[in-house]
């Protein structure tokens, strides 16, 4: 079976790189899975979660705001967060989901106060935490 | 006599101790350099891809279909932003003071600072030059801390009280030299990401495919991926850049204290030596004294 070479790179780093079957991104316009030959493609990604299957397994990894470049061979995703289930700190996780929260509320009580660019900030930052634990939660 | 002999040993001791301290802090700073040029090596294939990314949409650069980009545009340059990296702490040699030697190149009435390192900003604020920002060098920093400090330089950009943002930095061209450099950031004029440790150009564009823009579905479309890549490779541009002025202060600190600790070593020996003869001399006195005391006595 043909396979795409996939790499998730991080500035940290390479988070993932492996020929895998397919791929699903959460891609700007909604989640889009990715099979070998597809169309060359460039894309925005949200946090959310990417799902590598490979050799009929399934790996989970949650993933930050990036972009992704498609070619009929290769993707790559290039993303401030790559994390794996094993490396997502729940607690953390679930704390920043919390600070999040409480930041919006007080945003949304205060109003002016705070601008837009900082609730836009939060709320990446609350997707990302949730990717994580989702990612982190699936089987339990 | 005696007195002369105790003040070299106490000598002696204190620049045994000196040296200590220095090797240690020069073990630290090798350690902590190798630390830094892995980080700076690990940018490099996000770099690569990056640049190969944009490389697409640089064909389609001067065509009129491509919407202006602030980023892009060439404005008159009426106030300069100058991004200046320097080091938290001392004792790095004459690193600090060759990057703010270079400060003096950009006009004081036109420029405003944005500075990185305390040492940057006692001598910005010493030589009364106008800053906006201080961020603060942390051990670990990563690139959520250098977002932050780039998304602050490129505000200003954006709404217009800066038209350039340059950035004010130390090259790592190997552990014994580092240059200060300067490099414009904003606006964006080539996709290329230099390499810390190497040098060159390896993330340019010429290794970068041909493939050309309208090959591509671009999701959503070309301008609102632009907007977002664009500033992205200047986060990415600044964080780099910080990520290589650390390894050059790691590694200007450790070859400082390696010179610190030689010194120390031959102050060491030639005072153990000057201590020796000392005794010497005053032994063979002693035993000539003895010795005429004797010869007078018989």
């Amino acid at each position: 079976m043909a396979t795409l070479k996939l790499e998730i790179l991080t500035p940290e780093g390479v988070a993932y790189s492996d020929d895998v079957e397919m791929v699903l991104l959460p891609a700007e316009l909604g989640e889009m899975g990715i099979y070998p030959m597809h169309v060359p493609l460039m894309t925005r990604i949200n946090p959310g979660e990417v799902v590598v299957t490979k050799d009929a397994h399934k790996l989970h990894l949650a993933i930050g705001e990036g972009f992704a470049e498609v070619t009929q061979t290769r993707v790559s995703v290039l993303a401030d967060m790559a994390l794996e289930e094993q490396h997502i700190d729940e607690a953390a996780a679930q704390a920043a989901v919390e600070r999040a929260q409480a930041r919006i509320k007080e945003a949304a009580e205060k109003g002016a106060q705070i601008s837009s660019e900082e609730i836009a900030a939060v709320q990446v930052m609350l997707a990302k935490s949730f990717a994580q634990l989702k990612v982190k939660r699936r089987r339990h | 006599m005696a007195a002369n002999t105790r003040d070299i040993r106490r000598r002696i001791k204190s620049v045994k101790n000196t040296a200590q301290i220095t090797k240690a802090m020069q073990m630290v700073a090798a350690s902590k350099m190798r630390k830094a040029q892995q980080v700076a090596i690990a940018t490099r294939p996000y770099a690569q891809e990056l640049v190969r990314m944009l490389s697409p949409f640089i064909g389609s650069l001067g065509e009129d279909s491509l919407a202006p980009h602030a980023l892009l545009e060439d404005r008159e340059i009426k106030r300069d932003l100058v991004l200046l990296i320097a080091t938290d702490k001392g004792l790095c040699g004459g690193l600090n003071t060759n990057l703010l030697r270079e400060v003096a190149r950009f006009a004081p009435e036109t420029t405003d600072f944005v500075c990185v390192g305390k040492k940057g900003m006692q001598f910005l604020v010493r030589s009364r030059r106008h800053v906006l920002a201080e961020f603060e060098l942390k051990d670990n920093f990563n690139f959520f801390d250098a977002q932050a400090v780039a998304k602050f330089c490129l505000d200003q950009y954006m709404n217009g009280s800066a038209d350039r943002i340059t950035v004010l930095y130390t090259h790592f061209v190997n552990t014994l030299q580092q240059d200060p450099t300067v490099r414009i950031v904003a606006p964006v004029h080539s996709f290329d990401v230099e390499n810390v440790t190497l040098g060159a150009a390896e993330g340019s564009l010429e290794k970068a495919s041909g493939e050309r823009v309208n090959e591509y579905i671009l999701e959503p479309n070309r301008d609102s991926l632009l907007e977002k890549l664009l500033p992205h490779f200047v986060f990415f541009k600044i964080y780099h850049l910080i990520l290589e002025s650390r390894a050059s202060e790691h590694s200007a600190r450790m070859v400082a204290m390696k010179n610190a600790t030689d010194n120390a070593k031959q102050i060491i020996k030639d005072l153990t030596l000057e201590y020796n003869k000392l005794r010497q001399a005053s032994i063979t006195t002693e035993i000539l004294e003895i010795a005429s005391a004797q010869m007078v006595l018989s």
